[in-house]
């Protein structure tokens, strides 16, 4: 693929949706709904697109402390990893900025959490209970894994794609293959397109039983929490007996899957969807009767539908403040096309909608896997990669939205990479969202967002 | 409308028990008796600490929680603050930014503490290995007492890692440290 080259004021003006940016030796790029475009990077430095797209800030960001890169016209205050450049080794704190106002006053939490999750540092600006603003420093789990993977063969640089975000390990890595495969122009066999399926259905399964389960844990429904925790496990279990790993790590490669499905497997997994199928209208049935529990999530964290629109949600963020959008569909890829996805759509934007839509997926990511087992077909899992050049974007629906890989190859080795998490755009949204309520509904809110972190710490 | 409500529940069948890998579980369970229940006389607080991880740990962790592993069954239980843990739980590859922190959660656990690496990437940095952004494993923050490897490690690994230290320690010696 090649992306359309802009000048600088083209650049400027681009219009639609903003998905990513990124920059490379000598180029920026942009992802918008309608393509490719790049600029040149001129001394170190190319104009901003946050003044226009919001979404565009932490992009930018990332580029100033990854590559060096600075975005004109990019407000300078925060950083996204390199937090730690006093010359001294020291790490001073920042001065996050207050709202005007008495009384207001700030809560720190973090890098450490109370809870088993990942390390980040929230700033609230609150008035009583209020939440006036939140700021979200991240970069704490920064791992340099880009520069890691440049140098390396795609099947090598795989281990890294696969460790990206751990709970959407299949995502990633079926992302990062099929940037790879584009780039060498590798068609990848049909029964690999739908082992794919059959482990990112199962991938989103289990998140999404495990968080609807953790957000109603947090309200107080420890019985929701119990259950959807079983299903989960029953899942991680039945992932460890068709391909040999609770969390499908590293089974997706370029050009196919490193390994077929085992028949116990298949068996394991329809149990699982069984126990599931069998249960989830009585699961169900409890989030909407218990008035005590509406009330947490019933206009709890709203994301208004133009928000989700200028920040270009995805997945169930995007999909429960009103949009449409599925990587599975569009742009789409095998062997989606012919599956038949159907996407649920809410329109409230609250902790609940985000619940309904995915408890809907719970339904829809059910039907499509009996549906891949039953039509899979038989043959090859793995074409080996040529040893080509050239660039390559691959997009792949995790659980949480679309994850994009892009990546150039010169005789067979990665020579640079970006990976985009849903994460990016959604960190944004989560602190809007937190700012709509009081500090005690900020667990419900995050977990209801539930945006990685690795994911966009790299 | 509540009575309809009621009434429905009353009809629900509960779902079916369903228990542990028989095998492990019995296998915990013997190791528990020859420890000796009393060495568990006291139960053990774990404050984890994710230092860089790709949270694929972290989802293990929380699944040692579940009905199916049920940590709290061996007198083990996660804990929010460092000053009411005595075990020190760290995931990830210590990136450099989290140092610092990992080191103040030391700080501010009471003395006698066990520090645990779970995971490759806790381990020795695991696939991120030699990257300038890590030092590389919990060992280059602080000494560890004991290593749990697997990318992530299964969560009958990490229940047998916890409870070999237990054993190996006794809580008595814990107490007396
Ligand atoms: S050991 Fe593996 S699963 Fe655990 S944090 Fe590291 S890469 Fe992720």
């Amino acid at each position: 693929m090649t992306p359309v080259k802009c000048s600088e004021s083209e650049w400027r003006n681009l219009s639609g949706e903003f998905v990513a940016l990124w920059t490379s030796a000598g180029q920026a790029y942009a992802l918008f709904d309608k393509g490719l475009f790049s600029t040149a990077v001129l001394d170190g430095g190319y104009p901003a697109l946050s003044p226009r797209y919001p979404g565009a800030d932490w992009f930018e960001r990332l580029a100033r402390d990854l590559n060096g890169h600075t975005a004109h016209g990019l407000s300078p205050a925060r950083t996204a990893i390199e937090h730690f450049r006093a010359p001294d080794g020291s790490a001073p704190w920042p001065e996050f900025s207050v709202p005007p106002g008495e009384e207001v006053h700030q809560i720190a939490v973090g890098p450490i959490h109370a809870g088993i999750i990942e390390p980040g540092h929230f700033r609230f600006s609150v008035h009583g209970e209020r939440v006036l603003s939140l700021q979200a420093r991240l970069g704490y789990s920064h791992k340099g894994t880009l520069a890691l993977m440049r140098g390396k063969s795609p099947r090598l640089a795989a281990r890294f794609a696969a460790r990206i975000s751990g709970d959407a390990t299949v995502a990633h890595g079926i992302a990062f293959a099929r940037a790879a495969e584009a780039a060498l122009e590798l068609p990848v066999p049909p029964r690999a397109a739908y082992l794919r399926a059959v482990m990112a259905e199962i991938e989103r399964i289990a998140n999404h039983a495990g968080d609807i389960g953790a957000i109603a844990g947090d309200a107080g429904f420890a019985f929701l929490d119990a259950r959807m925790a079983r299903h989960r496990e029953n899942f991680c279990n039945a992932a460890y007996a068709a391909f040999g790993h609770r969390l499908m790590m590293d089974n997706v490669i370029p050009g196919g899957v490193a390994g077929d499905i085992k028949t116990a497997g298949a068996d394991e997994i329809l149990r699982a969807l069984d126990a599931l199928e069998t249960e989830l209208p009585a699961l169900t049935r409890i989030f909407e009767d218990y008035a005590s529990l509406q009330d947490r999530l019933v206009g709890t964290g709203i994301i208004p539908h133009a928000l989700a629109e200028q920040y270009a949600a995805g997945g169930f963020v995007g999909r429960a403040s009103g949009r449409a959008n599925d990587a599975r569909k569009s742009p789409g890829y095998a062997p989606y096309d012919a599956l038949e996805v159907a996407v649920p759509i809410e329109t409230d934007g609250d902790v609940a909608a985000r619940i309904r839509i995915r408890l809907a997926e719970l339904i829809e990511s059910n039907r499509l896997i009996r549906q891949s087992l039953a039509q899979m077909p038989e043959g090859q899992i793995a074409a080996a990669p040529p040893s080509g050049s050239g660039m390559g974007l691959g997009v792949a629906e995790s659980f949480r939205g679309p994850v994009w890989h892009w990546l150039t190859l010169e005789a067979g080795m990665i020579t640079d990479i970006f990976i985009a998490d849903a994460s990016t755009l959604h960190w944004p949204l989560l602190e809007h969202a937190a700012a709509t309520g009081i500090v005690a509904d900020f667990p419900l809110v995050n977990k209801s967002i539930n945006a990685s972190y690795s994911g966009v710490d790299l | 409308m509540v009575w309809a409500t009621l009434a429905r529940h009353l009809l629900m069948r509960p779902p079916a028990a369903q228990a542990a890998e028989p095998a492990m579980a019995a296998a915990m369970a013997a190791r528990l008796q020859q420890a000796g229940q009393h060495r568990l006389g006291r139960s053990l607080a774990i404050r984890h600490v994710a230092a860089g991880s790709c949270n694929g740990c972290e989802l293990e962790l929380r699944a040692i929680q579940n009905m199916i592993y049920d940590l709290t069954q061996y007198g083990l239980s996660f804990t929010a603050s460092p000053r009411h843990a005595d075990i020190l739980l760290i995931t990830g590859v210590a990136a450099r930014n989290m140092a610092e922190a990992v080191r103040q959660a030391r700080e501010a656990m009471p003395d006698p503490v066990l520090v645990i690496a779970i995971g490759d990437c806790a381990v020795d940095g695991g696939v991120f290995k030699g990257s300038p952004a890590i030092t590389g494993g919990a060992e280059s923050i602080l000494p560890v007492d004991l290593l749990i490897s697997g990318c992530p490690p299964a969560p009958a690994q990490i229940i047998e890692g916890l409870l070999a230290l237990v054993e190996a320690h006794g809580v008595e010696s814990l107490a007396k440290d």
